[in-house]
């Protein structure tokens, strides 16, 4: 595999995103949606986006697809795919070569935005007539083979999203999405407006079109338990900002951020009597944010240094299993140990599990 | 309120045989059918019992709780309120029972007029129930507040909807719920619509009250996993039937229904093993509430249907235990099966 000029394997990491920001402009001032996000997602692997509503998770999914609305004041950082550098593409190259060839958004509520008159299966054979300028026939028969995918009946080709169920619409975007085969689907919400079993036939569907065509996903949503049906990592953000990354198993059970233990334990169970806990108070505004951390005033542990200064998204350390290793390593990396930590993809932003840094930002 | 002192003995609420169908018309006056959003539902409520109402969109829920704030006539069957059929009851009886149910809304910002401050939203109800003068409608706008905890209570008086948070807004719609001093609070999908931080907080507050009041709390649910804390009894309801009936408890951990069982077979607590496990999800959709299928409306969804009875004859509900019902043909024996 060739090596890119920031010295990190291609093929290996297929999403990498540094630093990236979106700010959007409002009549108070800048609102920080998106506030300096680093992270990556393999090759067939599946990141979950968690956070409250107002955090920025959907923005990040916009400014993955820039999709910018009108009042943007500010868009940076850098953004790989595989190994072509997108964030430096002309607005026109990035919408011909990447989006929806490479890299497909199934947006929240998104089963509601099918064209109303226009039959399903030209909807989803569009994106290959329009990007890949294939024939009609031949955009009908690979839509047709994704039907069949999202476990749609081929009949439903020729009806109008009228006569689809939410569930049925959720397919047929889904469909949408996956006819051009990206390599990296980000999902926002996918699921939120369906029933309990609507939703489970979709994460089945989705669970299988990882496992059988080695997909990307990445799965933006507020719901932890839903997340674990599809998730290899997590990444949560809080205000704007990534608090932690690490691997679900980790995750689930044992997160390093004071916000992600508060989260986990907010999460009704269906099979223990342990009731669930709140947390307290609100995530501050994005158009100022506060100065140091910005959970401090919702954290419990949190000490004079959290309010003064900004905690660097840092590997985790303070678990004493090393620098950054996760429980079980990440697979394919043995012997790789010095690298495992440089690149350690257990991060976290918390004054806590920086003890013996001197690295402020 | 009234002159007739209601009887302490009859349940808060009784619905017996309830109907509500919503009639489909063509060109404004051909009938051609009708939406059996509930169908022949019957149940009660105690007095300072929460009970949950589950099921998936589609399934009648808001539908029957509507019925129950007398906001539908049902069609067929009576509402019982402290022993008096809704539908008998006159303009002045109508609107005193109303100021005894408190309702909460799925939508808090859709719920709250947005150009009323909190002071004018939670003084409508005392306004129009001609309760006290304004000083005592002050007094009691400010207990609300702070039996809502949305305190320093004058931070929020002169407050508009939009400049309060999702979570402060549902306070907003409980306080305005509870302010008449309700013996019975709906509540319909009161946290779906907020974080997943908030709802516990949200939830956590109606029991509370709930509990510290004694009032009785119908709440409608989509969402299985939230209700062991915030209810005593769960009714299960599916394209307009209710399915099951049973203790919170005993229904998390042992459901009998083919249909309740596949519910709580796809939900699941966070687990990292869960990426790689597919759910048993039971075949095609729920059915339309104007066609719905013959016999029990879930056999043909349903793994273990029983041919030439599921399909032909509607399940009577069966008592398994006690404070327990089932409408399924699977315990119609002398000894259930096994599940």
């Amino acid at each position: 595999m060739a090596t890119t000029t920031t010295g990190v394997a291609a093929g290996e990491a297929l999403l990498r995103v540094e630093a990236l920001a979106l700010h959007y402009r409002t009549r108070q001032g800048a609102v920080r949606a998106v506030d300096g996000l680093t992270f990556d997602v393999k090759r067939g692997e599946a990141l979950v986006v968690l956070g409250e509503s107002g955090c920025g998770k959907s923005s990040l999914a916009r400014a993955l697809m820039r999709l910018h609305p009108r009042n943007l004041a500010h868009h940076g950082g850098r953004v790989w795919l595989g190994e072509t550098l997108i964030s430096e593409l002309s607005d026109e190259r990035f919408r011909r070569e990447v989006q929806w060839s490479r890299l497909a958004l199934v947006m929240q509520a998104s089963m509601n935005a099918l064209n109303p008159v226009v039959k399903v299966g030209e909807q989803v054979a569009e994106p290959l007539r329009e990007l890949k300028r294939w024939p009609r026939r031949r955009a009908l028969e690979r839509a047709a083979e994704v039907f069949q995918r999202v476990g749609l009946p081929l009949d439903f080709m020729a009806r109008y999203p009228f006569e689809l169920s939410g569930g049925m619409r959720q397919r047929a975007v889904l469909a949408m999405a996956l006819v051009a085969e990206p390599e990296l689907v980000i999902l926002d919400e996918p699921t939120s407006a369906l029933d309990v079993l609507t939703q489970a036939a979709i994460m089945n569907v989705l669970k299988e079109i990882k496992r059988d065509q080695g997909t990307s996903f990445i799965l933006i949503t507020h719901d932890v338990a839903t997340s674990s049906e599809l998730a290899d990592r997590v990444a949560l953000m809080y205000a704007g900002e990534l608090v932690e990354t690490c691997s679900a198993e980790r995750f689930f059970t044992a997160p390093a951020h004071p916000y992600s233990r508060m989260l986990m334990e907010s999460v009704p169970r269906l099979h223990e009597r342990r009731r669930p806990r709140a947390i307290a108070g609100q995530p501050p505004s994005l158009l100022d944010p506060p100065g140091g951390c910005r959970f401090a005033a919702r954290c419990p542990a949190r000490f004079a240094r959290c309010a003064e200064s900004p905690p660097a998204f840092v590997p985790e350390t303070a678990d004493g299993a090393g620098a950054g290793v996760e429980p079980g390593g990440e697979p394919g990396v043995g012997g790789e140990v010095s690298s495992e930590v440089r690149e350690s993809r257990h991060r976290v932003r918390c004054w806590l599990h920086a003890t013996g840094r001197e690295e402020t930002p | 309120m009234t002159a007739e002192a209601p009887l302490m003995e009859a349940p808060l609420v009784e619905a017996r045989g309830l109907h509500t169908w919503f009639e489909l018309r063509q060109w404004g006056f051909l009938r051609v059918g009708a939406v059996r959003a509930v169908d022949d539902v019957s149940f009660t409520l105690a007095r300072g019992e929460a009970v949950a109402f589950v099921g998936e969109s589609g399934c009648g829920k808001s539908s029957l709780v509507r019925t129950l704030l007398g906001l539908h006539r049902p069609t067929a069957g009576e509402v019982r309120c402290e022993g008096r059929d809704l539908a008998s009851l006159g303009g002045a009886e109508l609107k005193a029972w109303r100021a005894r149910v408190g309702y909460v809304q799925q939508d808090p910002f859709g719920a709250l007029p947005p150009f009323l401050d909190v002071r004018r939203i939670l003084a409508e109800p005392l306004k129009v129930h001609g309760v006290g003068d304004r000083a005592e409608r002050e007094r009691r706008i400010r207990a609300a507040l702070e039996e809502v905890r949305l305190t320093p209570v004058e931070e929020f008086l002169g407050k508009f909807p939009h400049m309060l948070s999702g979570g402060q807004q549902q306070r907003v719609v409980i306080a305005r719920a509870l302010i008449l001093e309700p013996a019975l609070v709906i509540a319909d999908e009161p946290v779906s619509m907020l974080d997943a931080s908030v709802r516990v907080e949200i939830l956590e507050l109606l029991r509370g009250i709930q509990r510290q009041r004694g009032l009785t709390l119908a709440f409608v649910t989509h969402d299985l996993a939230t209700v062991r804390h915030y209810a005593e009894r769960i009714l299960v309801l599916y394209a307009g039937k209710v399915v099951e009936s049973a203790p919170v408890e005993a229904l998390l951990d042992a459901p009998e229904h083919p249909y309740t069982r596949a519910l709580l077979g796809v939900l699941s607590d966070p687990d990292a093993a869960n990426a790689t496990r597919q759910r048993e999800v039971p075949p095609g959709e729920p059915p339309s509430l104007i066609t719905p299928p013959s016999g029990c409306r879930f056999h043909p969804r349903c793994a273990r249907a029983i041919a030439g009875r599921c399909e032909v004859e509607a399940p009577p509900e069966i008592a398994t235990a006690p404070a327990r019902r089932v409408a399924c043909w699977l315990f119609d024996e002398p000894a259930p099966p096994a599940p």
